[in-house]
């Protein structure tokens, strides 16, 4: 008995039914913005149907706004005449970006990888790129719903922001939203799902107390607070109790998230493992 | 062992492969030479594979085979080191398909990758909607019983209903060539008879269907092409019956390992060849007639050894696949 196998054969090896059918018109993908909204609108949708992230998007951020305007157990450095819900509002509305932006793609993209999802998606027609996309417009979409519904609380418990600034504030979100964005990614595409889920949490809960967020940067001691500038978090913050203040747009803010958006851009196309 | 298979596929591609006039030209999946290394572990070591369109080719190997990796690069989820790999009649290897063509691909990967927290129907309409032209994903997900399990969410999902729902998103697009695999591995053998009835009326709508799987049953039953890998290449191929006629003629037994063949081998004749695979599993192969089922007999006999599960005849698919691959664990 030869133990040698045959070669495979050169030719295709054709099924003994005879010819095939006549060929189907070829399956054609839908069009590219229809594939990047059907993904948004499915991670948005995840996002807001799934419990812990509305309590870190939606229940804490409101909680810190009620807490921080009404009480005087947090020191934010007010200056004469300034209110306090107007030093946490636009801080809160920093908070809630940080929730969704990082802390909850971080971890929803590390489970996702995890369990193959990302592989599987970039099977269909949608793509990496495609994915990386929804994804985006996903978070800006229950970032709308975020400022929507902590501005409505915002504005009931007394915040008089300056109506100009929503202009500055939108452009801050949206470079804040691909800054943290782009570095949840690198989080999640680096580490195991489980470290992501720790490591994740426990920057949100350090930035929302010394990051610059919620608490005025000038609050925070000495060469820290100066510091606290050049992080994401800290520039968001301040940008956006800038804006709320006088309508205006703070470019060093800007520059930083922009630095920001791209080294963790970059950083994660290089270092971003798919399985 | 080797006689008859090396000119199966040229005596079928007369019958395979119309010239239909599609870019593909027959062939849904052309692998030549594809190579695939992890650091220093060869994974991939030269698969050649084919799969015709409205065609199954059964992709069967033991664990570590190379058959999931082999998988991966044809879906352009891992960049092969060497090799060409043609699906649909556009080249991959090394390139990102364009999304049209991942349309024309449906993949069930071993992992699953369906996503925890979502409800299976809301899953499938939103595959779906990736497609120009989706199947019907109510008629889809009714064949495959999701309604029964349409509100739980996939992290409460049983095997079967995981995997069904997984076929169900490979199905959504309406694939020209299909990836399946270890479709049934899980399933009760009615969610069996469902997937290969599916998969049965995907193949007849021409599309062509990789199928990777452990259950020899099922290669036999779906596919009208067999490959066999190990190492990290193609072994043998062939239809699964010429893999077996291929296979001469034997007397199989077990017995204690590492008995003295020789005596055995020279009471019979020479157009016999007496091996043992692997370890206690001993064959007779060549122009095996009664006088040498007598002859293994007597020989047995005369050394007190009782011979255990004595067969005579030719092989089927899973002796031919475990002598070819080896029987030991990995």
């Amino acid at each position: 008995m030869s133990e040698t196998p045959a070669p495979v054969g050169e030719t295709p090896p054709g099924s003994s039914r005879g010819p095939s059918p006549a060929p189907r018109a070829a399956p054609r993908a839908a069009p590219p913005g229809a594939r990047v909204l059907a993904q948004a609108r499915w991670e948005a949708g995840t996002m807001l149907r799934n419990g812990e992230q509305v309590l870190l998007t939606l229940v804490l951020p409101a909680l810190v706004l009620v807490g921080l305007s009404r009480t005087t157990l947090v020191d934010l450095g007010l200056e004469p005449g300034q209110r306090a819900v107007d030093v946490v509002a636009p801080g809160v509305l920093a908070l809630a970006v940080l929730s969704t932006a990082f802390t909850g793609q971080a971890i929803a993209t590390g489970f996702d990888r995890r369990s193959g999802v990302l592989r599987l998606l970039a099977t269909t027609p949608l793509g990496r790129g495609g994915l990386v996309a929804g994804r985006v417009l996903g978070v800006l979409a229950v970032e709308a719903v975020q400022v929507v519904l902590l501005g409505a609380v915002a504005l009931a418990v007394g915040w008089s922001p300056e109506p100009l600034g929503l202009l500055p504030g939108a452009l801050l979100v949206l470079v804040g939203t691909a800054a943290l964005t782009a570095l949840a990614l690198l989080l999640a595409g680096v580490l195991r799902a489980e470290a992501v889920l720790a490591v994740a949490n426990l920057v949100w809960a350090a930035l929302l107390v010394g990051g610059g967020v919620v608490v005025p940067a000038d609050a925070l001691p000495g060469p820290w607070g100066a510091l606290v500038h050049v992080l994401p978090s800290g520039a968001l913050g301040e940008g956006l109790r800038r804006a709320s203040e006088d309508g205006a747009l703070d470019l060093p803010a800007l520059g930083v998230l922009v630095v920001w958006a791209l080294a963790a851009s970059l950083a994660a196309r290089r270092w971003f493992r798919w399985d | 062992m080797g006689r008859g298979r090396g000119g199966t596929d040229l005596d079928s591609a007369a019958v395979g492969g119309p010239p239909d006039g599609s870019p593909s030209g027959g062939a849904a999946l052309r692998v030549r030479g594809l190579v695939k290394r992890y650091g220093p572990r060869t994974a991939v070591d030269g698969m050649d594979l084919d799969v015709t369109a409205g065609g199954v080719t059964a992709l069967l190997g033991p664990n570590g085979a190379g058959k999931t990796t082999t998988v991966e690069c044809c879906l352009g989820l891992r960049r092969p080191d060497g090799g060409s790999v043609r699906v649909l009649g556009r080249e991959v290897a090394g390139a990102v398909p364009d999304a049209d063509h991942r349309s024309a691909v449906g993949a069930m990967l071993q992992d699953g990758g369906l996503p925890t927290s979502a409800r299976p129907l809301r899953l499938l309409r939103h595959l779906a909607r990736l497609h120009a032209a989706p199947r019907d994903v109510d008629a889809l997900a009714e064949r495959l019983g999701v309604p029964a399990f349409a509100g739980t969410s996939v992290r409460r999902l049983s095997g079967g209903q995981r995997q069904r729902l997984a076929l169900a998103a490979a199905l959504v697009g309406r694939p020209r060539l299909l990836f399946l695999d270890e479709p049934t591995a899980g399933l009760d053998p009615a969610a069996r008879l469902v997937v290969w009835e599916l998969v049965r009326e995907a193949v007849g709508e021409g599309a062509g269907v990789l199928l990777t799987t452990h259950d020899l049953d099922e290669a036999e039953r779906l596919a009208d092409h067999v490959v066999i890998v190990d190492g990290g290449r193609a072994i043998a191929a062939g239809a699964p019956g010429e893999l077996v006629a291929g296979a001469s003629a034997s007397v199989r037994f077990t017995a204690s390992p590492g008995l003295d063949l020789a005596p055995l081998r020279q009471a019979l004749s020479e157009e016999v060849a007496v091996a043992e695979p692997s370890p206690g599993s001993y064959v007779v192969s060549g122009a095996v007639d009664p006088q040498v089922v007598a002859g293994v007999t007597s020989w047995c006999a005369q050394r007190g050894v009782m011979p255990q599960a004595l067969s005579v005849g030719r092989p089927s698919l899973e002796e031919v696949f475990l002598d070819l691959t080896g029987r030991r664990l990995r």
